[in-house]
């Protein structure tokens, strides 16, 4: 099987060509997934980029992206395969008289009437795929079982039919937002990644790719703001996607040098909280010498 | 390599990391891809394979940076890479046109006077000059913390020398000047802000390269063995409240939210996946009219368990307050999982605290409300359980009904007051639940002024609370 990536390096720059800025961990992370047919799970504050981060790998190997949204009450048959009853016995009325048993027995237990959820078109896909799973934290412990034997075998099992073998290994993602604790068994098929804030330089870099119409001076002075306040003890700190809605607002309202009072005006894009903000105009506007 | 790999391994799992025998092949198999040369891919394949839980992410840097970093062509102390700095210096100096003062082809860092150091560390911090700043780390540990090979000290020690004589405080306070007089005149206080910020992280990272480099010296003195030894530090819910330093307090406060949420999420599943019950008979003969009279559908009584009331009795004097804290932060955190969450704290006087907390969205917050407006002390200010027991029977007695569970909080170290161990035993025959929390580790019970074993014989349970992982797992029973 041949692999995706030439080196970290190449994933970095693969992933920048899709404005998706990578630090070396994410990258490096990316390629190991690749190379040691691994899946990954992202780890992280929401609005970090995790589930981009799935999109833009798709995009930049020009796969298809699978993804299965996860959440409370999850089973088999959304997330892995189910058989189309209805068709199954209007294919056994449609020749009552014609076939033996036998035949019709066989004949519906067949891929003609499985209906593939996201997981087993995943691996059962001809093209390449990107899998994404998003906020596997969702579902229940029990449910997280499941996975388990796609992501460590690349199979799935179907006791009418066999076992379903991957034709190729996908790049698999999950993503959690870190509710609750995730079982052992998941997290050791898995190779690990957490995507925390990025650092100043990085931020206003993805200000500048993402944000179409801000000048570098205006950047700048974004990313150091919204250090400042993740710095401060909020509830909430304020996301990079945040950040970027930010910049958005700021270009659209025509202004090329934040001063205290437009940043107060506009933090209620930038935090979500009333006491968050109550708080952020307050630092932001005194005086911060000891 | 693979010798190297499974010291690094075990060293990881000393630590307290768990690390299984299938993470540890990965990150055999992922080195393989990744040359080891590279040290950040590198450090990021054995991370991504070997910490799946961020909170050990530091603990795991720390132990690389000891096995690995510190080897290796960085391996060269003194003498090999500073021809580099040299020559960095070199060109500073050509920059700025003062060539001659230094001779042409020595000087060098060596011969740098203490001032002339100092204005370097200023331009470097200004600029945010990585390499500088790397160069002077090295340079500053080298001149100031007089380290003597094979001197049993910790690395703490030489940080602390090597810290007083740069002193960074005043540095800040000049960048600040310095940035002041280049817009000419005042900044505004966005701007003073985000440039003390700015400037903030870079002091900080100046620090961490010191850091970096004093303990880089200590591997090649004693060995990376015996240094990640020495360096090896609790992670962050092994942490006791009590001997938590400022910084380990931080780590705390920041991992309590997460885990506060985890909790909630988990008590809230519980509630409603409740075991099944017995057959409820009546619901399903109502039921089986609509299969003519057939029983098909089987209802049954789902269990609902009652919220319990709650009611914490904190002791906040000095020694066992962060715990207090904790804890208080952590019912509150979850308190949508109580009909009724009312709080107390007393050191020798005892006053209520419940509407501190009413309507806040801030916990923090409150409990700062906490330490400095409740009226908690009555004479001397040194814990008395005994007096602060008996008015909380006269006053509040009267509301602890069957429902309520009540939290006692505290080291039992009484000062040698009287007990009054009966108010426990009083409330223990009202109340649905009594528990004590206690700090202290079991060995210390009941040594010297602690009667943790008068009170605990009248309760449901006393339970050792060292670190957020015990406090977690009480909280999780109790609700």
């Amino acid at each position: 099987m041949g692999t995706r990536f030439e080196s970290v390096q190449s994933v970095r720059e693969g992933l920048r060509d899709e404005n998706y800025l990578a630090d070396e961990g994410i990258a490096g992370v990316v390629f190991l997934a690749d190379r040691l047919g691994k899946p990954v799970l992202v780890e992280g504050p929401a609005g970090t980029g995790k589930t981009q981060l799935a999109k833009s790998v798709a995009e930049m190997t020009g796969a298809r992206l699978i993804r299965l949204q996860c959440y409370e009450g999850l089973d088999e048959s959304k997330a892995l395969y189910e058989w189309n009853y209805k068709k199954q016995l209007l294919r056994i009325q449609a020749d009552k008289n014609s076939d033996s048993w036998s035949d019709v027995h066989d004949d519906i237990f067949s891929d003609e009437f499985l209906l593939t959820r996201p997981l087993l078109e995943a691996i059962t896909a001809d093209d390449p795929v990107v899998l994404l799973i998003d906020e596997v934290d969702r579902v229940e412990v029990e449910t997280e079982a499941l996975l388990l034997e796609i992501l460590s075998e690349y199979q799935v099992s179907i006791p009418e039919l066999g076992t379903i073998t991957a034709k190729q290994i996908p790049l698999v993602f999950l993503t959690s937002n870190n509710t609750r604790e995730l079982s052992e068994a998941l997290k050791r098929r898995c190779l690990y990644l957490h995507v925390d804030y990025p650092d100043l330089e990085r931020e206003k870099q993805i200000v500048l790719t993402r944000v179409p119409g801000v000048t570098e001076n205006l950047a700048d002075q974004i990313a150091r703001i919204v250090r400042s306040l993740r710095q401060l003890d909020l509830k909430k700190a304020p996301s990079v996607s945040e950040t970027i809605d930010w910049a958005r607002t700021l270009v659209l309202l025509g202004v090329s040098n934040i001063d205290a009072q437009q940043a107060k005006e506009t933090l209620h894009v930038l935090l979500k909280y009333q006491t968050d903000i109550a708080k952020a105009a307050k630092e932001l506007s005194t005086e911060s010498i000891k | 390599m693979i010798d190297l790999l499974a010291g690094f391994v075990t060293e990881l799992r000393n630590a307290g990391l768990p690390v299984s025998l299938t993470e540890n092949l990965d990150a055999m198999e992922a080195v393989q891809h990744i040359p080891i040369e590279d040290r950040e891919a590198f450090k990021y394949a054995l991370g991504a394979t070997l910490v799946k839980n961020n909170s050990h992410w530091r603990a795991f840097e720390t132990v690389f940076e000891v096995y690995f970093s510190l080897r290796g062509p960085e391996y060269k102390l003194v003498d090999g890479d500073d021809s580099e700095l040299d020559e960095m210096w070199r060109e500073m100096q050509e920059q700025q046109g003062q060539g001659e003062g230094r001779g042409a082809g020595g000087g060098g860092m060596e011969s740098l006077t203490p001032e002339e150091m100092m204005n370097l560390l200023m331009k470097a911090l200004m600029k945010g000059d990585q390499g500088m700043m790397r160069a002077l780390a090295k340079q500053s540990v080298q001149r100031f913390a007089g380290m003597e090979p094979g001197r049993p000290v910790g690395g703490t020690y030489y940080l602390y020398r090597t810290l007083r004589n740069l002193d960074l405080e005043g540095m800040l306070e000049k960048l600040m000047e310095a940035s002041r007089e280049e817009v000419g005149g005042e900044l505004t206080p966005l701007e003073e802000r985000l440039e003390k910020d700015e400037y903030d992280s870079r002091i900080d990272q100046f620090k961490k390269e010191i850091e970096a480099e004093i303990r880089r010296r200590l591997v090649a003195d004693r060995g990376a063995e015996a240094m990640a030894k020495t360096l090896r530090k609790p992670l962050p819910e092994d942490v006791e409240f009590m001997h938590a330093s400022r910084d380990e307090m931080q780590n705390l406060k920041k991992s309590l939210y997460p885990l506060t949420r985890k909790l909630a999420a988990r008590l809230a599943r519980k509630r409603r996946h409740g075991r099944k019950g017995p057959l409820d008979f009546r619901n399903t003969v109502r039921h089986s009219l609509s299969y003519g009279g057939v029983p098909a559908e089987p209802k049954f009584k789902y269990p609902r368990p009652a919220k319990p009331e709650l009611m914490v009795v904190a002791d906040i004097s000095g020694s066992v307050a962060a715990f207090a804290r904790f804890t208080l932060m952590l019912v509150y955190a979850i308190q949508g999982q109580f009909s009724k969450v009312r709080s107390f704290v007393f050191i020798d006087g005892i006053d209520e605290v419940t509407d501190y907390f009413k309507g806040v969205e801030d916990i923090s917050e409150a409990i700062h409300r906490v330490n400095t407006e409740a009226d908690v002390v009555w004479v001397d200010g040194h814990s008395d359980y005994g007096h602060a027991f008996e008015v909380f029977w006269e006053r509040y007695g009267k509301d602890i009904g069957p429902k309520t569970t009540v939290l006692l909080l505290g080291d039992a170290r009484n000062n040698y007051h009287a007990s009054q161990a009966w108010v426990v035993k009083n409330i223990q025959q009202k109340a649905r639940h009594v528990y004590w929390l206690n700090p202290e580790p079991r060995s210390y019970w009941n040594t010297g002024d602690s009667i943790v074993g008068d009170y605990g014989t009248h309760t449901d349970g006393v339970y050792e609370c060292r670190n957020l992982r015990q406090l977690e797992a009480f909280v999780e029973k109790l609700a």
